[in-house]
C-alpha cells in the first residue's frame, strides 16, 4: 500500500515537475564544421556521451559517442561533425511536464534530449535520464521535508484534547542583568506559537510585547517569570518580577520615560518605549507595582481570527 | 530586491545568515525598542549596536538583515547567536548616514 501511494507521488511530480526544472542549463555545444577527431576531447573532458550541434545560435542536429565510435571503426576521424550528426532531432520545450520527457525517453531510446524554448526555438539546456531521477528525488525530499514540518506542528491540539477548558501554559525563567540571554524566553515562545500554528500577526505581537517585558525584569530586577497561557479564544502572558517595583506607574507608561541606567543605554535600550510598545501590540494590559516588592503586568491577546487547522 | 546584490553593490562583509532574501525596506535605529515598534518584516536594518540582543530584535521582527555600520563587528555571542537563527550580519566601514544614503539610492525605501 505504501508502494501505491509513493508510486502515485512520483506519477504527480512528473506533472508538476517542467521539464525546465530538472534539465542542465550548463549546456556543452558544438560547432557543425567541428572535425570529428575533436569531439573527443569534447566528450571525454565533460564526460558526456553525446552534444548538441549549433550553428548560429540555432540547433542543427546532436551528434553522439555512438557516433564518433563508429567514425572510428570506418576511419573517418577527418569528417566533419554535420556530416555524422543526427539531424533529424527530437527536442523537448522547457515548458513542458516532465511527464512528456519521460515518454519521449520511452518512445526513441535515446540517451538526451535537447531543451528549446517555445518562444524562440532556442536552445536552452539538455536533459538525460540522470538528470529527470536527480530532479524527482530533489523535489520529493523538500516535501518530504515540509510534511515534517506540518506533522510537528501541534495546532491540531485544541481539537484531540477532551475536555470542558483546555489551555495550554508555558513557563519561562529570565535572569537578571544578564542581557546575552536577553531574548531568549520571548524567542522561545514565538517559536511555540509558530508550532500551535496562530497566525504570524498574533505571534509576532505576542513575541514583541513579552520581549519588552523580558528586557524589563533583566535591566531593572535580578530575575523574574513569565508564563503564558493559551486557550482557544486568548493568549494571557503573565510577568512578574521580585523587585524594585516602580514608583510611578503612570509615568512609566510615557512614551520616552525612561530611568533606565546608562550601560542599559548604552545598549539601545532604556529608551522608553517598552511598557508604551507592550500597550500598543497587546488588547488589554494590567500593569500592578509595589515598590521594593514587585512589579506583576499582565497582558491578553484576543484570539479572534484563531483558526483550528484541521 | 535581494541582499545578495546589495552586499555585491556595496561590498558588504557577510559575516553570518543566509543572504539569498527579498528585502521590504530599511529602517535605520539603535534603540532596539524604537526598531521592534518600527520596522517591519523583511527590513534591512542598520545601527551600531553589536550585542547579542540585536538578533532577538531581528528574530522577533523577522527582519531580513542587520549592517552595522562604522566597521563595527558583532560580539561572539552575537555572531553565534545570528548563525544559529540564519539571521544575516553584514559589515560596512561607511556610517550611517552613508550607507543608508546608498541604500536609497539603490531603491530601498523606508516603510510606508
Amino acid at each position: 500500500m505504501d508502494n501505491n501511494k509513493t508510486t502515485t507521488k512520483i506519477q504527480e511530480l512528473t506533472y508538476e515537475l517542467k521539464v525546465e526544472e530538472v534539465m542542465c542549463t550548463d549546456v556543452e555545444t558544438v560547432g557543425p564544421k567541428m572535425p570529428v577527431s575533436q569531439l573527443r576531447d569534447v566528450l571525454y573532458n565533460k564526460r558526456i556521451s553525446g552534444v548538441p550541434v549549433v550553428n548560429d545560435n540555432e540547433l542543427v542536429g546532436i551528434v553522439s559517442i555512438e557516433d564518433f565510435i563508429k567514425c572510428l571503426e570506418q576511419e573517418e576521424m577527418n569528417a566533419l561533425v554535420e556530416d555524422k550528426m543526427t539531424k533529424n532531432i527530437k527536442t523537448l520545450y522547457a515548458d513542458e511536464p516532465l511527464v512528456h520527457a519521460i515518454m519521449k525517453f520511452e518512445k526513441y531510446g535515446f540517451g538526451r534530449f535537447p531543451v528549446i524554448s517555445r518562444k524562440d526555438k532556442k536552445l536552452v539546456g539538455i536533459i538525460t535520464k540522470s538528470d529527470i531521477i536527480k530532479g524527482i528525488l530533489k523535489k520529493l525530499e523538500s516535501v518530504y521535508h515540509d510534511e515534517e514540518e506540518r506533522r510537528y506542528r501541534a495546532s491540531h491540539i485544541f481539537n484531540d484534547i477532551i475536555a470542558d477548558e483546555v489551555f495550554l501554559k508555558f513557563q519561562y525563567f529570565v535572569e537578571g542583568k544578564n542581557f546575552d540571554k536577553a531574548g531568549e524566553a520571548s524567542t522561545g515562545l514565538k517559536k511555540t506559537l509558530y508550532r500551535l500554528g496562530l497566525s504570524p500577526d498574533i505571534i509576532r505581537r505576542a513575541a514583541i510585547s513579552t520581549y519588552e517585558a523580558e528586557i524589563n525584569i533583566v535591566a531593572y530586577t535580578d530575575g523574574g517569570e513569565i508564563t503564558a497561557y493559551i486557550d482557544p479564544h486568548q493568549i494571557k502572558i503573565i510577568i512578574t518580577d521580585k523587585g524594585p517595583g516602580i514608583p510611578d506607574v503612570e509615568k512609566a507608561l510615557q512614551p520616552g520615560f525612561s530611568t533606565a541606567p546608562g550601560w542599559v543605554r548604552e545598549l539601545g535600550f532604556g529608551a522608553g518605549m517598552g511598557l508604551p510598545n507592550i500597550k500598543k501590540f497587546t488588547d488589554k494590559m494590567t500593569l500592578r507595582s509595589t515598590v521594593e516588592k514587585g512589579t506583576h503586568l499582565e497582558i491578553i491577546i484576543k484570539l479572534s481570527d484563531y483558526r483550528i487547522e484541521d | 530586491m535581494n541582499l545578495k546584490d546589495i552586499v555585491q553593490k556595496l561590498d558588504l562583509k557577510v559575516v553570518s545568515g543566509d543572504i539569498d532574501k527579498e528585502i521590504s525596506a530599511g529602517y535605520s535605529s539603535d534603540l532596539l525598542s524604537d526598531v521592534i515598534a518600527n520596522a517591519q518584516q523583511d527590513n534591512i536594518w542598520i545601527t551600531l549596536q553589536i550585542h547579542v540582543n540585536i538578533v532577538a530584535v531581528a528574530n522577533l521582527q523577522e527582519l531580513a538583515g542587520i549592517i552595522l555600520v562604522n566597521g563595527r563587528e558583532p560580539e561572539e555571542a552575537t555572531l553565534k547567536k545570528a548563525e544559529q537563527e540564519n539571521i544575516p550580519i553584514l559589515l560596512t566601514e561607511l556610517s550611517t548616514f552613508e550607507i543608508v544614503g546608498k541604500l536609497y539610492e539603490m531603491g530601498i525605501h523606508g516603510n510606508r
